[in-house]
């Protein structure tokens, strides 16, 4: 199997893209709206051939796509966004089941204003 | 299980979770009305949280915080929008600081609860939606800078995304 080799090669290229400070800068950049890279470049103390190197590795790490526009190269990092906002659901749907099981408890207690309350703790098994 | 159905609408980013409880809709607005009650749901066991203010009427301010294990504190409101017992309310959710002030630049949710009689049980209804696009954007940008220096969970979740 090609699959776990081609996993670590991904994840490896993921991390690299994402060590350096410019990369993800740009990618938040991209995130946020498709951009230019010669736009990008503007933004930078550098030169347009580094942005567009910044550019390549983030593509190559499957982080960002690039389409061409007449003879702009646009840059857009949706896909992305997507995955991420994703595991932010998942992160805010986990804490949820926890609060649902927590309700689901506690409707299953005796009444506590009922005329046999002895307070909310002292019937519990 | 509770939890009946769980929807993630990424385009509008909202999350929707549909649950069952074996009691009467009255008693599951009780918890609702009840800050005693809420506070013993709301938070995880390890940030347990505290109702200070808490009114369910339209205009309503809702003050609470979460301690965690180390003793700190995380604040948020409720600004209560719209109350309709016991049948539901819905709600924005603020980030505070300590003397229950809006962090401005913290993401706001809106969120609109709904209990329905159901098999003699309620069946309740919680969807919570991202007020803007900028919101969320920085809760991706957090979560992309994480996942640029922590969790292997992190990793593993690109990848099954990928």
């Amino acid at each position: 199997m090609t699959g776990r080799k081609q996993d670590e090669d991904r994840a490896d290229a993921l991390f690299h893209a994402l060590a350096d400070r410019t990369r993800r800068d740009i990618l938040r950049r991209v995130l946020a709206g498709e951009h230019s890279v010669s736009t990008l470049a503007a933004s930078y103390d550098m030169s347009f051939a580094a942005v567009q190197k910044h550019v390549a590795v983030l593509e190559r790490a499957g982080l960002i796509t690039k389409r061409r526009v007449g003879r702009e190269a646009l840059a857009s990092g949706d896909v992305e966004a997507v995955r991420s906002v994703r595991s932010m659901l998942t992160e805010i749907e986990s804490l949820w089941r926890g609060r649902i099981a927590r309700i689901d408890e506690l409707l299953a207690e005796p009444n506590e204003t009922g005329p046999n309350a002895t307070g909310p703790n002292q019937r519990r098994k | 299980m509770p939890v009946t159905d769980v929807k993630q609408d990424l385009d509008n980013r909202t999350l929707t979770i549909v649950a069952e409880f074996a009691a009467p809709v009255e008693r599951v607005w009780a918890l609702y009305a009840d800050p005693r009650q809420l506070e013993r749901v709301w938070g995880p066991p390890s940030h347990p949280a505290t109702f200070v203010d808490h009114a369910l009427v339209p205009g309503g301010r809702t003050t609470y915080y979460m301690t965690g294990p180390e003793g700190e504190k995380y604040a948020g409101i409720w600004e209560i929008k719209t109350v309709d017992e016991p049948s539901g309310f819905t709600f924005e959710d603020a980030f505070a600081d300590e003397d229950f002030n809006a962090l401005p630049e913290m993401p706001v949710s809106h969120n609109a609860y709904s209990f329905a009689a159901h098999d003699g049980g309620t069946r309740a209804t919680f969807v919570t939606t991202y007020a803007s696009a900028e919101a969320l954007q920085q809760v991706l940008d957090m979560g992309m800078i994480e996942g640029a220096t922590e969790s292997i969970n992190q990793i593993d979740a690109f990848l099954a995304a990928a």
